[in-house]
């Protein structure tokens, strides 16, 4: 009997090794291959301009990469682009999911023109917005401050980093609410109803019963949105590549013109190295949660 | 009322009465008529790029940089120059090819192992698919320069197939995952009785398990589609002109030679009108997939 059962566990076991072999031989080399040689890359003398230059070079890279200022106003500009675009879109999807939840004529069409920005390709909500809807003189934004009487903004000189913000906030924040919206039409009608009947204002029944039940909801945004965010590029790439200066260089687009434009393949990869580092500490958080949600 | 734990006062007391003239009935209609201008209006001002993008491809050049204006004469020049001068229609066929190779592969590759964690879970189940989101939250500029190389050095820099094997690995974890939570909702007693009858696993699978999941196997291959499609970061690195899908077509607008904000907004309409159709379509199931289940 016990003999088996032992077999049929095997032979499970085998069929179940069969069934994802393919799909996790496939991720593992995906990540293991290129993550070890960026590491190994990143210890190395190695750039394609000067191929005469090669061997080992421990920590070279890294101290290079640490103690050039490029890194500090790309790390600095990483966290003011991921901070503000948190801050709107979870603010901001928060308030709109409330917003969508409520009845009203043509709710279904007006949530779907509120969320359609999240299927915009990176590259055309980008140009969209610096030619069309930023452009100093012939843009729709300037044309606005115009006819109110006030002075036109050359958003991309005056404020690159803002303009930048601006935008990765409008592809963002449908993502906020797509997601707080399905969170929230779990909230329980009764427990609403009753604590209105017990009087409570709507801002009340906000702070006290729906903020709460988003809770999770809104952490998942956090750190989902945390993740991408950390490694803009597209956005960067047409708008302004990186200028001017470096008032637009994030920590990917730092590594881009390390690689791309460089060809300090050492250098970048040890910029990448510190990249994947970044994102691990938030990626740990966001599994756990993920882990927690699976059990139940 | 007096065992019940009442954190706010009793209603008839709480209420003030109604102001003189107003009837209920009247502030009530006047709070939704206030709710649906508010919901139109954000919903709207958040559509607006959107809107004013695809009117702009209707106009002429010189119309598209004049004076921001509802009344114009429409045209269809900038659409066809498009097609004909830049040839919009190569471009357009390799986002088709990638995108849909990509999640045609994903899926072959995702559905027998998703299949085995739903149906045969052992106890390293739940690692396994905690690991698989791990790799999605590797930053790609991470592995970058590996990548970068590893293409050249085998001729896959500037191919369809290089992008499309980037994208399957991509979104591999994401559609796995999703397959997994659809599959889950299904009754076990379904494959068993399937089972009993003396069906193989093949059987099983093609017979019982794709037809009765076909929606949840829909939704995730149009994300999957969705998110190759838009995807800006490997094709703006790994594509230059042979390869080239319409996220790096479009990016090739911001080069400064001239404004040419109709033939911009033309492409980037048709670039973006079939996505945003499969996004409305599965926006709901779309949380699954994007949330890792995390937020259903």
């Amino acid at each position: 009997m016990t003999k088996t059962r032992a077999a049929g566990r095997t032979v499970g076991g085998l069929r179940t090794l069969s069934l994802q072999a393919p799909a996790v031989t496939l991720l593992l080399l995906w990540m293991i291959v290129p993550l070890a040689m960026t590491v190994w890359f990143s210890l190395q003398r190695y750039n394609l301009l000067m191929p005469e230059m090669t061997g080992f070079a421990g920590l070279e890279n890294y101290r290079y990469l640490f103690t050039d200022p490029a890194l500090w106003t790309a790390m600095g500009n990483t966290l003011l682009l991921v901070g503000s675009v948190l801050a709107i879109t979870v603010v901001g999807g928060t308030l709109l999911a409330v917003l969508f939840q409520q009845e009203f004529p043509g709710r279904g069409v007006a949530r779907v023109l509120a969320i359609s920005p999240f299927f915009v390709m990176p590259t055309v909500s980008a140009l969209v917005w610096k030619n069309m809807m930023m452009h100093p003189s012939n843009g729709v934004l300037s044309w606005l401050a115009e006819s109110f009487g006030l002075p036109a903004v050359d958003w991309f000189s005056s404020l690159p980093l803002t303009s930048i913000i601006i935008i990765v906030s409008w592809q963002w924040l449908p993502f906020a609410l797509l997601i707080l919206l399905t969170a929230i039409q779990s909230l329980d009608d009764d427990q609403v109803e009753a604590a209105r009947m017990d009087g409570a204002g709507p801002v009340a029944i906000f702070f006290f019963i729906t903020l709460p039940h988003l809770k999770r909801a809104i952490s998942v945004v956090i750190m989902i949105e945390m993740i991408f965010l950390l490694t803009i590029f597209a956005e960067i790439f047409v708008t302004t590549s990186g200028g001017p200066g470096l008032a637009t260089t994030n920590l990917a687009f730092l590594i881009y013109i390390q690689a791309l434009l460089d060809f300090d393949v050492g250098m970048a990869s040890a910029g990448g190295v510190v990249a994947v580092i970044l994102a691990n500490i938030v990626a740990i958080f966001l599994v756990r949660m993920v882990a927690k949600n699976l059990e139940s | 009322m007096t065992t019940a734990k009442t954190k706010f006062p009793a209603t008839a007391e709480r209420m003030p009465p109604q102001a003189a003239g107003v009837s209920p009935l009247r502030s009530a209609f006047a709070r939704r008529l206030g709710l649906t201008a508010l919901g139109w209006a954000i919903a709207c001002l958040i559509f607006f790029p959107i809107f004013w993008m695809v009117l702009t491809g209707f106009k002429t050049e010189s119309a598209a940089i004049a004076d921001p204006s509802l009344i114009f004469s429409p045209t269809l020049e900038s659409y066809i120059a498009v097609q004909e001068r830049a040839g919009y229609f190569k471009f357009a066929m390799n986002s088709v090819v990638v995108a849909f190779g990509s999640t045609l592969a994903a899926l072959l590759i995702a559905i027998p192992s998703a299949y085995s964690m739903a149906f045969l879970p052992t106890r390293r189940t739940k690692g396994t698919l905690l690991w698989m989101l791990s790799t999605k939250m590797l930053p790609p500029v991470g592995v970058l320069v590996p990548i970068y190389l590893l293409f050249r050095d085998v001729g896959l820099l500037d191919t369809r197939t290089g992008l499309t094997i980037v994208y399957t690995l991509m979104n591999l974890p994401i559609v796995v995952w999703m397959l997994y939570t659809f599959f889950k909702d299904l009754p076990k007693d379904i494959l068993e009785a399937g089972r009993m009858d003396g069906a193989s696993t093949l059987q099983e699978v093609c017979f019982l398990l794709l037809p009765l999941t076909l929606p949840g196997i829909a939704s995730t291959g149009l994300l999957s589609v969705i998110l190759s499609w838009n995807e800006a970061f490997w094709s703006l690195n790994l594509t230059s002109s042979k390869a080239a899908p319409l996220t790096a077509y479009i990016a090739s607008f911001s080069s400064p030679e001239g404004l040419f904000w109709a033939k911009l907004s033309a492409a980037s309409t048709m670039a973006i009108a079939p996505i945003l159709v499969f996004g409305w379509l599965t926006q709901k199931q779309m949380v699954r997939g994007l949330t890792f289940g995390a937020v259903k």
